[in-house]
């Protein structure tokens, strides 16, 4: 197995086409991430956006074209290889899903001590050291259930590092809070941002992805429309349609 | 009419060792069946579908027959295939067998309850189908049907009685015992009744303690 | 040493299975009919209905049938009357189908929202009309799927009565056992009759219950 070349990109979509039945949602998608960018896709409901970000974790699986995490190819049909991906290449939820039945120390606990087979010590220390990153310090014994959505969504975060993912795939993370719980959640993602975590995020948060991203994809009827750095498509939109989305969000 | 309970009263240590064999029975039947219960469950849910119709033709067949067929099946006609089972290790299997497909119905609409994204957050943190099922899936699952659980683990509990007919000696055989030394028929299965009912009733309360405590609790 | 093929079990069996009907029915209609008084007496909150009926309902469904079985046997011997197990059995399993059935209803009444009970009152409705016109009617069909339901696990016990000597199909079963000593092929056979009485039943009330779904989806 090549060990990957620091400078080859660390997530690789060619061609990619999916389909529902007979609605084709993906319709080709090409792109390049490397190690440590930051990239927002932006768009319509409906334009696919989501489903591309669920393809390279293997949540949805695709007919056409070829998807590379860290030089590996995605094996839909091979379970093991689908694990050992998910290894590095953590998800947040636009609801949560914390595990109800766990306190939130356990929640972020769980993965490693049955897949990395980390000591119960070693994961009890690394969940605290996570909560204290996204200021949970002292709910380490609370109960999802206790805790506000914006407190939810910061202990999925700490439970998605505790993997130690290279690429972090957030999908609409701050769509279901209410708006004063927002901030919480976008500080803690552009700190790993800064930290130089690879990121990819559908938001509709379009300040923050001015602010914190490298490249912006716009998506439009299962195709990328328009991409490059923030500057340029939120200031200078090249073709209708995201000058329509543009306008409609104000 | 002269009703006797002192008669039946004094006999109380045999009393006392049917109803315990009644719960040992009954603790022994709900493991294995709970057990049974949760994998037919599973298979009729997600599993492949020949093993699904597998499971579901069982939990049919045991559902839409009476108990005490199912335990003189067990106890008077396997032998004709060569296992000889003793008493209490035919209501045992046939207890089992019974739950378990009740079981498996009421593991089957637990786990069906279950959201879609905690399976999805669980895959995505690399775990196994067998560590999201068993950690993930089922103790929510099991919360949400306890109740339900729990009543059907009092009806097996409560149809064991019958197992004193293949001469178990567990509470009603014991009753059937001093009537028939003391012809106190009526008083004796009043007696036996009313512990069945403190029975029940205590078994309902140490269930949903043990469910907290054990299976799916905080 | 006699043969006995199949079908002399089969046939055998078949008339011992027209007593379990018939006792399940009786047991069925005599039950719903306690089990409906029971219900209005707890609806109409008469005085003490609620706690009697939910002792006897507790009692009922806290305590083995095969105990209830006995205690109507003795119990009637008791007061004199020479019963046969027939008649003890009916008795048993009326009473034992009425509590059952009384608090299944209870829970359908208890589905209907408080409103409409609001709406029938201020119509100046009385609570025989209230219950004819507009209670009754939605309860119905909320409780259709459970009894139906209920019928399988009564034909179930009626399985039970063997004990105290009523020649049903478990008994027939039982007898025919010994006398042949192919007790597998027997109790197979009874097992299979059960399932094809109870079967249907089981299906039919899963598809009242689909229906009663689909039209309120």
């Amino acid at each position: 197995m090549p060990t990957p070349d620091a400078a080859a990109p660390i997530v690789e979509v060619k061609g990619l086409r999916k389909r529902y039945g007979t609605n084709e949602v993906l319709k080709g998608i090409d792109l390049d991430v490397k190690a440590g960018e930051v990239i927002a896709i932006i768009g319509k409901s409906g334009s696919g956006k989501s489903t591309l970000l669920r393809c390279v974790n293997g949540l949805e699986a695709f007919q056409d074209g070829t998807l590379h995490v860290q030089g590996r190819p995605l094996e839909h049909a091979n379970a093991k290889a689908m694990r050992a991906l998910r290894q590095h290449v953590g998800m947040i939820f636009q609801s949560f899903n914390l595990f109800p039945h766990l306190s939130v120390g356990k929640n972020v606990m769980l993965a490693p001590t049955l897949v990395k087979t980390t000591d119960k010590a070693a994961a009890e220390a690394q969940a605290k050291a996570l909560l204290l990153r996204v200021g949970l310090a002292d709910k380490f014994d609370a109960w999802p259930d206790q805790l506000s959505g914006g407190q939810q969504q910061r202990v999925a975060i700490a439970r998605a590092l505790a993997m130690e993912p290279s690429v972090m795939l957030c999908d609409e993370i701050t769509s279901a809070l209410d708006p004063e719980l927002v901030g919480e959640v976008l500080r803690v993602v552009e700190s790993l941002a800064e930290e130089g975590m690879t990121l990819m995020m559908v938001t509709h948060e379009m300040n923050f992805a001015r602010k914190v991203s490298d490249r912006v994809l716009f998506m439009h009827a299962g195709r990328i429309h328009e991409m490059g750095p923030p500057e340029q498509l939120f200031d200078a939109p090249q073709t209708a349609e995201l000058k329509q989305f543009l306008s409609a969000l104000h | 009419m002269q009703l006797d309970f002192l008669a039946v009263l004094a006999e109380w240590p045999a009393l006392l060792r049917g109803a315990l064999v009644t719960l040992v029975l009954t603790a022994v039947a709900t493991v294995g069946g709970l057990a049974l219960g949760v994998a037919c469950g599973w298979a009729r849910a997600w599993g492949a579908r020949p093993l699904a119709y597998v499971a579901g033709a069982y939990v049919e067949l045991i559902r839409n027959t009476p108990f005490i067929v199912q335990l003189f099946f067990v106890f008077f006609g396997l032998p004709s295939l060569g296992v000889k089972l003793t008493p209490e290790i035919a209501s045992v299997l046939a207890m089992v067998i019974n739950l378990g497909a009740y079981a498996a119905e009421i593991v089957r609409a637990g786990i069906e309850g279950t959201p879609r994204g905690q399976i999805e957050a669980a895959r995505s943190l690399a775990m196994n189908e067998w560590q999201v099922f068993m950690r993930v899936v089922l103790p929510p699952a099991l919360g949400r049907v306890w109740p339900a659980m729990v009543s059907q683990i009092i009806i097996v509990m409560l149809g064991s009685a019958v197992c004193g007919q293949i001469a178990t000696a567990e509470l009603s055989y014991q009753a059937n015992l001093i009537q028939s030394r003391n012809f106190r028929a009526f008083e004796a299965f009043i007696v036996a009744t009313l512990v069945y009912l403190l029975l029940s009733v205590a078994l309902r309360h140490a269930l949903h303690w043990a469910g907290r405590r054990f299976v799916f609790g905080r | 040493m006699v043969e006995f093929t199949l079908w002399d079990i089969a046939r055998n069996l078949l008339l011992a299975a027209r007593w379990t009907v018939l006792l399940s029915l009786i047991a069925f209609v005599g039950g719903g009919l306690v089990g409906l008084s029971l219900l209005l007496a707890r609806v109409a909150k008469w005085p003490g209905a609620e706690r009697y009926v939910g002792a006897y309902v507790q009692l009922f469904q806290g305590t083995p049938l095969l105990m209830q079985l006995f205690l109507a046997y003795f119990g009637l011997a008791l007061l004199g009357w020479d019963v046969s197990a027939w008649v003890a059995a009916a008795l048993a399993l009326t009473l034992y189908t009425s509590a059952f059935l009384a608090e299944i209803w209870r829970g359908c009444v208890a589905a209907i929202p408080k409103g409409q009970w609001e709406a029938a009152e201020s119509l100046a409705l009385n609570f025989g009309e209230k219950m004819r016109h507009v209670v009754g009617p939605q309860a119905l069909r909320i409780a259709l799927a459970p009894t139906v339901g209920f019928l399988v696990q009564v034909i179930k016990g009626t399985a039970l009565a063997s004990v105290i000597g009523f020649i049903e199909l478990t008994k027939a079963g039982t007898m025919i056992s010994n006398a042949t000593f192919q007790p597998f092929k027997v109790y197979a056979c009874v097992a299979l009759m059960y399932f094809a009485l109870c079967w249907p039943v089981s299906a039919w009330s899963r598809s009242i219950e689909r229906k009663l779904r689909r039209a309120h989806a």
